[in-house]
């Protein structure tokens, strides 16, 4: 199949690359660009594994198609944290034991993160919409929404 | 008593928490060596069928492809507990998931291409679905070495005199259970790697959860010495059981990269995982239980009906652990468990948390109720008459050092708010609550020779403890829980203790993660291999301070003067002197912990674990008597822990635990039609989102185990065990109806509501 070249930015990076039209954003991350944080738990949609921030929106990126990712401005996890210092729902997410194998944890605070930019001090309510796509098989949950409802909480 | 340790009962964050957040962590999946191939296995068309003929030429020609590979290319050498399982079928398949071919090409997407290149003759035979039809005469055989499908694996256990129990009870309740299909879907799929160096040694980048058997495993199957394989365990990205056994992906995977002479990965898509990896095993129970008028149980009698599967993975060895559920799960002096296990043409069943007592607790605790209900008695006074009790010897001779049961199941009824009167709800829906406890091992399980784990500790010169474990992480928090144990002993903090983990050329040997023993037996291991460490510490200490060794305590990394805390001096500064003086030395120090165990005998009885651990959890659930639909409002578990260790990772397991536990009791049913799986996606196959998860109350119950390292049991299957059991009470309390299968739907509700 013919390739087509695009432009997206990831993590504040430019890169032009020229990819197959079927790969999907989540193969570019992980294999042309060679971002293997984004995790692929089943590339149909339905763990929320592979979620980044697609123009500042969470997303799962196996359900974008390479030209859909064209100009696109993408953050993956390995975007978040700040000269080595991790993001605050990065840290909460630590602290709290919000993370037991880790395999849904690069998605899930994705789509944390993506709540938090929205609404800083979100409700437990919230915290359960924003990750409702997102599937964890080890700490049923409870963890995670402490550690989203905590992030910005000072006591 | 806490505050007697400094690093010991603390919410310490995982040691690998930062990387895992971060997305540094490496999965298999993430991982790529130079010249790398891609493999892909060709599934059965058919549940039952002979190969007549395959044809792999065409396959061959397409360019990227590097090798296909049949049985002819293999040794004859199968796999499984019973070796009944070859890693590439040779003249027959025998179920959906039997793989035919493989194939390695340079890149995924080529390999999938040149599955369907591959032809196979077939011979389609008829197949049999169910064990009970299995069993029959005239059943289609699918093992034809066998004279029928009858598993030659028997579970017999026999204590007391059943009968004479039977003639002693007030009342009895009998009842045939059925346990379907459940899968583990860890969020990372199956996914290994296979590299041989320039001297034929194999290289296994695997997410096993038990490095070492697997190794012995692959040399016995590949024809290799076990110390010419390597097993490098990545980050593994869920386990629960799953990662107990070899599987013919992972032999596959080394004969092709031994053939086309590369790397070679494999890698799992999330349909395979659904069809193609063990599921948790169903099982079909017939069981009968009785009690006294006074409320005293006087006999359990079970048979267990087991559908292997085409091949013997663990599934069928439940039974070890679920005969343990209908013996010792309360005080019952008249026992009788047998077992009857089958071959079908289903995927077959293995390992999944719990091991076969979720299975048994939901039987056992379900026929609790309605004992209680027959003699009149409260669930909760019941449970508690009947309930376990430190220093007794179990029917199995299971020797139950500490026991906290009874307060357990008093603190999860409060919990609850057991005797609130919830009646009143009347309209269309309904509230009730129910309890179920648990018994399983807490210290370790001697199912095999040793029940052993190595640990070495060594310190370099600046102070920096390299903790060096048999043990495995998975995600389960082990790591930081013996790096914990370490410092503790050691007398210096968390982040001084680094720990290594993953590859079977460096680490001792360890049984591997399975039966709750990680954090009692490698535990141990750590701890005295450290308390020999400090031990070496003070000895050379000693003459620098003019002191005895015995005077000298070390703490936050100081050895110093018991008598005077004030003389110290900070202990690399020994370390450093010691190891540049003439004769130097350096600290290097190992144990090896085999617990004070036996093997069963013939009869199934020895004290197999160092200790027992105990639990109850109370569910509350809200039953929409329209829809049938349940909804669990709230779970409360109380377990003996020994001692919480870390209270923050223990919470996470019991969590964890519960969110399967709801699965397994409302949510989840693996659906085989004529052995297919017919709903291979999560949004068909529906586990606990955050949406269905109820709040849930920890309760820790310590009790201080002797034998265990600083006095704590092992917990991590037990959050699945209770849970199924306590939903169904619940259930049954809020409308009535005793539901005995699972998954307790809104189908068997609304059925069982109808016939009320």
């Amino acid at each position: 199949m013919n390739k087509i070249s695009l432009d997206l930015t990831v993590n504040g990076q430019v890169y032009e690359i020229s990819v197959s039209p079927t790969l999907t954003l989540l193969d570019i991350l992980r294999y042309e660009i060679g971002l293997t944080g984004t995790k692929k738990g089943c590339g149909t949609g339905d763990c929320g594994a592979c979620t980044v921030l697609v123009n500042g929106r969470a997303a799962n990126a196996c359900l974008i198609l390479a030209p859909d990712a064209k100009g696109a401005d993408i953050t993956t996890i390995e975007g978040l944290a700040v000269e080595g210092e991790l993001h605050p729902i990065q840290q909460a997410f630590v602290d709290h034991g919000a993370i037991q194998c880790g395999f849904c944890s690069p998605g899930m605070i994705m789509s944390a993160a993506d709540l938090l930019n929205r609404n800083p001090n979100p409700t437990a309510e919230e915290a359960k919409n924003a990750i409702s796509g997102n599937l964890c098989r080890c700490t049923g949950y409870i963890k995670i929404i402490e550690a989203i409802t905590a992030v910005n909480k000072h006591e | 008593m806490s505050n007697l340790y400094s690093n010991i009962g603390k919410r310490v964050p995982k040691l690998d928490a930062p990387d895992k957040a971060t997305g540094r962590a490496r999965y298999p999946q993430d991982l790529t060596l130079p010249g790398m191939l891609h493999g892909k296995i060709l599934w059965s068309r058919y549940p039952h069928a002979k190969i007549v003929n395959i044809d792999t030429s065409e396959a061959l020609k397409i360019p990227g492809v590097m090798s296909v590979i049949t049985a002819k290319d293999l040794p004859y050498r199968n796999s499984g507990f019973m070796k009944d399982n070859p890693p590439l079928k040779r003249d027959k398949v025998r179920s959906l998931r039997d793989e035919v071919a493989a194939v390695a090409a340079v890149t995924e997407e080529i390999a999938e291409a040149a599955l369907e290149h591959i032809k196979v003759e077939y011979m389609e035979l008829p197949g049999i679905f169910d064990p009970e039809e299995a069993l029959r005469e005239s059943a289609p055989l699918i093992h034809e070495e066998n004279k029928n499908n009858l598993v030659k694996m028997k579970y017999k256990f026999e204590h007391g005199d059943v009968e004479e129990g039977r003639k002693h009870s007030a009342h009895v309740v009998k009842g045939r259970f059925k346990l379907h299909f459940v899968t583990h879907t860890c969020l990372g799929t199956c996914c290994c790697i296979a590299d041989f160096d320039s001297k034929g040694k194999l290289i296994m980048y695997s997410p096993s959860q038990v490095p070492f058997l697997h190794q012995k495993d692959m040399a016995d199957v590949l024809g290799m010495s076990g110390s010419d394989i390597r097993i490098i365990q990545p980050t593994i990205g869920g386990a629960f059981g799953s990662k107990l056994d070899l599987y013919p992906y992972e032999i596959i995977c080394a004969h092709l990269a031994r053939i086309a002479g590369r790397p070679v990965r494999i890698s799992f898509t999330r349909m395979e995982e659904f069809c193609c990896t063990p599921t948790r095993q169903p099982a079909i129970i017939e069981s009968e239980a009785g009690v006294d008028a006074d409320g005293k149980l006087t006999f359990r009698e079970a048979h267990i009906i087991l559908d292997a599967g085409a091949y013997v993975s663990w599934g069928p060895t439940i039974p070890y652990v679920m005969m343990n559920s209908f013996s010792s799960l309360y005080r019952v002096p008249n026992v009788s468990f047998d077992t009857t296990i089958a071959y079908t043409n289903n995927i077959y069943a293995g390992a999944f948390r719990g091991y076969g007592n979720p299975q048994g607790t939901f039987v056992v605790e379900t026929q609790m109720d309605e004992l209680a209900e027959l003699v009149n008695m409260d669930p909760l006074v019941f449970r508690i008459l009947n309930s376990n009790r430190p220093g007794e010897t179990t029917p199995q001779g299971m020797k139950v050092t500490t026991c906290g049961l009874e307060e357990c199941l008093k603190r999860a009824a409060k919990g609850i708010n057991w005797h609130e009167d919830r009646r009143g709800v009347t309209g269309k829906i309904r509230r009730g609550v129910g309890l179920a406890s648990f018994f399983h091992v807490g210290g370790g399980a001697r199912v095999y020779r040793s029940d052993g784990c190595g640990a070495i500790v060594k310190i370099d010169d600046f102070g920096q403890v390299t903790l060096i474990t048999g043990s495995s992480e998975i995600g389960q928090g082990s790591e930081t829980v013996l790096a914990q144990i370490t410092a503790e002993e050691l007398g210096v903090r968390v982040e001084d203790v680094k720990v290594i983990n993953s590859d079977t050329d460096i680490k001792p040997w360890d049984v591997g993660v399975h039966a709750s023993r990680t954090t009692f037996i490698a535990g141990n291991a750590a701890r005295i291999a450290a308390a020999k460490a400090k031990r070496k510490i003070l000895e050379m200490a000693a003459p620098e301070m003019g002191l005895q060794c015995d005077e000298l305590d070390i703490n936050n990394r100081f050895i110093y003067y018991k008598a005077n805390p004030e003389k110290r001096v900070r202990f690399d500064k020994i370390l450093r002197k010691k190891h540049f003086d003439y004769n130097g030395n350096i600290i290097v120090t190992e144990h090896f912990y085999d617990p004070p165990t036996q093997r069963q005998d013939r009869n199934f009885k020895g004290n197999v674990s160092a200790t027992y651990a105990f639990g109850t959890q109370a569910a509350e659930v809200e039953v929409d008597t329209e829809t049938g639909i349940v909804r669990v409002l709230k779970m409360v578990v109380a377990d003996d822990v020994g001692k919480a260790l870390n209270p923050m990772l223990l919470e996470g397991q019991l969590e964890g635990g519960i969110a399967q536990g709801i699965g397994y009791g409302i949510y989840e049913n693996l659906i085989l039609d004529k052995g297919r799986v017919m709903n291979p996606t999560f949004l068909d196959y529906k586990i606990p989102t955050v949406n269905d998860m109820p709040e849930i109350k920890v309760e820790m119950v310590e009790t201080h185990d002797e034998e265990g390292p600083f006095g704590a049991k092992g917990i991590a299957e037990s959050g699945s065990i209770p849970t199924a059991a306590a939903i169904a009470n619940a259930v049954y309390d809020a409308i009535g109806v005793r539901i005995k299968g699972l998954p307790i739907s809104p189908e068997k509700v609304l059925k069982a509501l109808s016939k009320k």
